[in-house]
């Protein structure tokens, strides 16, 4: 049997986390102390998922950026490519919060939406 | 949009504590709220942290620092709170008499029954960690850094050292990274981590950014631009170790070694500090030693989630919206004493309805010109008469006295001031 350790990201409690594993399957979770925890641990043993926050230009708002974040989480080992995607859009204000930026990024079934409202300029 | 003289609360800054103290003043009772932010738009800080990771105990969701913002400002939208944006607060006296400087509306004075202080705080600074070397380009605030790269769209460098393990300086090292920067380094001197472990796990494990503890900037290298810095370990005492020093190229230092609360404003206004926090010594209604003057959020002391900061600036919100309800019923119930025909003034120049009931008022004054005949000393109210009584004499040399009995509180419920004449009989 094999043991992982992992500190739980799902709230700011950061629990310690003990996931044991018998190949590729988690046998055992210990040290969390909620369920959030339970799903974080068997998810960062198997396939670790993150969410995700950049910006996106934005022309006509009144600051030159706009910050975006993926509704969900997607595979850690997708967020370069992600960024990739969210660094090539270009929008014009006005833009509400929740405003999908990019639908289904790269296939991962999570959309990229806005953070926040931007108002037009003029 | 116009300003009123007076308003029943005013919040200083709409980050969430005051954001938070607006919403919960207006739905508290207060009439008027007035949101004075110095930037062009309301949010504060949280307009930079991009992140994930807010409000999972107010919204039971993983928010980023703008829309857990945004909730905040379109729940203060429609409660008919108003905003004044890009202003300063110039001044602020212990009488809650605020001096504002505002791009719109120019120069104005604002009285509040009750203010909520809500400026947040700043970063600690290069001048207050004492690094050695030149004074170069190149080195930053974490905070700053995070509002060119997250809302002006500058890259402060390209190659990083961060110096403090803070919560501000690790997210920084994986935004950096997310823009293709490189961070060579983050550095700490105590012996633990200054941030929350997740951040550690999501900013600095996940990117391979080493974090070395107990390690500090013995020197700035580079005399225009950074061009490295020496870094050294540290004893428990932060003392150097002689021998461990490394000199790690980069362009860049950030700084993240704590954050301080802003409290200018409340010094003038009288507020006494702590020397501890750095913020007021506040009670269970976040009222500091003023009255009337509540403080709320970082302002007070630097929290760790900003759920709590919005539940403080609830709580004071609340309890303003509640003092300035109770210091307005206790103004209306005053009525102000008018000197009337050849009277030259009155003492007390205002009195308390109510205080009647306690027993008698004595109303002390002097008259104008002397009138040496049988005269008339009249108190009036608005339309009724209240009280009126004979002398043989008035002269200015010598003081007048009327006295308000308590059978008389019927007929001051009546009126909203009292006149007093005092005239001779021959002219009545």
């Amino acid at each position: 049997m094999e043991e992982k350790n992992f500190i739980c990201t799902a709230c700011p409690t950061g629990c310690k986390l003990i996931v044991r594993m018998e190949g590729e399957e988690v046998v055992k979770i210990l040290g969390q102390r909620c369920r959030k925890g339970e799903t974080y641990g068997r998810q960062e043993a198997i396939a670790p998922q993150r969410m995700v926050a950049s910006t996106v230009k934005i022309a006509n708002g009144i600051h030159p950026l706009l910050p975006v974040y993926t509704k969900g989480s997607i595979p850690k080992r997708k967020i370069m490519e992600v960024l990739e995607k969210i660094r090539a859009v270009e929008l014009t204000a006005p833009v509400k919060a929740e405003d999908v930026v990019i639908a289904n990024v790269i296939g991962t079934g999570v959309d990229v939406i806005a953070s926040r409202d931007m108002p037009a300029v003029k | 949009m116009s300003i009123k003289k007076q308003y029943d609360v005013v919040v200083i800054g709409s980050g969430p504590g005051g954001l938070a103290a607006a919403i919960e003043a207006k739905k508290g009772g207060a009439d008027d709220v007035l949101v004075v932010e110095r930037d062009v738009e309301l949010g504060g800080i949280l307009l930079q942290c991009i992140h994930n990771g807010f409000g999972l105990q107010t919204f039971k969701e993983d928010l980023p620092g703008p829309e857990y913002a945004q909730r905040y400002i379109n729940e203060a939208k429609t409660l008919g709170i108003t905003f004044l944006l890009d202003t300063m607060v110039m001044d602020v006296t212990s009488q809650r008499k605020l001096y504002l400087s505002s791009r719109d509306f120019g120069y104005l004075e604002v009285d509040a029954r009750a203010i909520v202080l809500a400026m947040g705080c700043r970063e600690r600074t290069r001048a207050q960690v004492r690094i050695p070397g030149y004074r170069p380009n190149g080195v930053f605030n974490a905070g700053t850094a995070q509002r060119w790269v997250n809302v002006e769209g500058f890259m402060p460098g390209k190659r990083f050292v961060i110096l403090g393990s803070g919560d501000i300086g690790m997210i920084m090292a994986r935004r950096l990274t997310f823009e293709g920067a490189h961070v060579e380094r983050v550095l700490e001197v105590q012996s633990y981590l200054s941030g929350l472990s997740r951040n550690y796990v999501q900013c600095l494990e996940d990117w391979d950014i080493s974090l070395q503890l107990q390690h500090t900037v013995k020197k700035i290298i580079g005399k225009d631009r950074v061009e490295a810095i020496e870094s050294v370990a540290v004893d428990d005492k932060w003392n150097f170790i002689p021998g461990t020093e490394e000199i790690i190229p980069c362009d860049t230092l950030l700084l993240s070694v704590g954050l301080i609360p802003e409290n200018e404003l409340s010094k003038k206004a009288g507020v006494i500090l702590d020397p501890v926090t750095g913020g007021p010594f506040v009670d269970e209604h976040f009222q500091t030693n003023v009255p009337g003057i509540f403080a709320a959020g970082n302002v007070v002391h630097v929290y760790d989630l900003v759920d709590y900061v919005s539940m403080a600036g609830a709580g004071a919100g609340k309890s303003a919206a509640e003092f300035a309800i109770a210091e307005k019923e206790r103004a209306a119930r005053y009525i102000p004493l008018v000197p009337g025909k050849n009277v030259r003034y009155i003492v007390p120049h205002k009195l308390d309805k109510k205080a009647l009931e306690q027993g008698d008022i004595s109303l002390q004054m002097r008259v104008t010109r002397p009138i040496e005949e049988d005269v008339w000393l009249e108190v009036r109210g608005d339309e009724n008469s209240i009280v009126k009584r004979s002398e043989r004499y008035v002269r200015p040399g010598e003081m007048v006295t009327i006295v308000l009995k308590p059978r008389m509180a019927a007929e001051l419920e009546k009126t909203g001031k009292l006149t007093v004449d005092i005239y001779p009989k021959s002219e009545a």
